[in-house]
């Protein structure tokens, strides 16, 4: 039987080495092109008529951007609303990600912690630069509480800086996490399915049932991972924007 | 001992930090109930803080999956 770790293998499609580095089409880069084409062709066919009142698929696409505007008002505010095409950007790849790798059969891209941790160092080198770039070099005292007495400076600013740190990677796992550890609970419990069914078909149907309730849960997480970066990357660039 | 039977007692030991996040999860959403039923008009605005704390609690838990992945793969 097969390891729940193998949906994970990246296996090359149309191998291409440049000067001996591996840069070959792989299924990762397949599926990440079929959810930029999704994305793409979603909005572009929602917003093809214009229309006033919007028709059902208008209306869909006008919730979603309407979705990802409100949280970076929230967050960060009018200003904070110049960067909202890396925001909602971000939202699609990550939830076109994690949805098509619900389908049967399908890679989920996100489920690797080099993809991941790409988009999360990204938005954190991205979220300093910002910083130094509204505050220069006072952009440094975000780093001292307000408020907190001059003794304990020594050591509050490097456990500051330490959780500032920590941002990309706690950013980066908690995405990898949950869509490995979900991936391959799902099929570990499908493995399941057809071990205990052998026996006569019914005691498959146990299994069979949690599974279809992790396959529900599975989409909700897929949903509200990509909700949480979302909202994470915004709350960042709200400190970067507004320093406290 | 044997370094496999030294990783599966480590990759045991690691999920004991699950402990913690059943007790935060359970915290979050105890509160939650507990204030829109002080408060319903308010369940609107609290719900997306509620996801939010529970999504960034379950990241914990799976830090931990990961050190017990780290201690039983490598």
């Amino acid at each position: 039987m097969a390891s729940p770790l193998e949906q994970f293998e990246i296996t090359p499609l149309v191998p291409i080495n440049v000067a001996g580095a591996d840069l070959s089409f792989t299924n990762s880069s397949l599926w990440m092109s079929i959810a930029v084409g999704c994305a793409f062709l979603l909005i572009m066919a929602g917003t093809r008529q214009h229309a006033m009142i919007p028709g059902r698929l208008q209306a869909a696409v006008e919730m979603v951007y309407e979705f990802v505007a409100g949280i970076l008002r929230d967050a960060a505010g009018k200003d904070g609303m110049r960067f909202f095409p890396i925001v909602f950007t971000i939202f699609m790849f990550i939830l076109m990600g994690n949805t098509l790798g619900m389908i049967p059969g399908a890679f989920t891209f996100t489920s690797h912690i080099i993809v991941t941790f790409a988009m999360a160092v990204a938005v954190w080198i991205g979220v300093t630069i910002i910083g130094f770039w509204y505050h220069g070099a006072h952009f440094l005292s975000f780093f001292v509480p307000h408020g907190a007495p001059k003794a304990m400076l020594p050591l509050l600013v490097p456990i500051e800086v330490m959780s500032y740190c920590v941002r990309p990677i706690s950013l980066s796992v908690r995405l990898f996490c949950n869509m490995m550890a979900g991936h391959t609970m799902l099929k570990v419990f499908a493995g399941f399915i057809v071990s205990l069914g052998a026996y006569f078909v019914i005691p498959g149907i146990a299994p069979m049932a949690i599974t279809v309730v992790l396959f529900g849960f599975e989409f909700v997480v897929a949903f509200l991972q990509a909700y949480i970066f979302t909202v994470l990357t915004c709350l960042y660039l709200n400190d970067a924007i507004h320093m406290h | 001992m044997e370094l496999d039977a030294a990783k599966m007692i480590g990759a045991g030991l690691a999920v004991i930090a699950l402990f913690g996040v059943g007790i935060g999860i359970g915290n979050i959403f105890a509160t939650l109930i507990a204030t829109v039923g002080r408060n319903p008009s308010v369940q609107q605005r609290v719900f997306p803080f509620a996801i939010i704390g529970f999504a960034l609690v379950e990241a914990v838990g799976l830090f931990a999956l990961l050190i017990a992945f780290l201690i039983l793969f490598t």
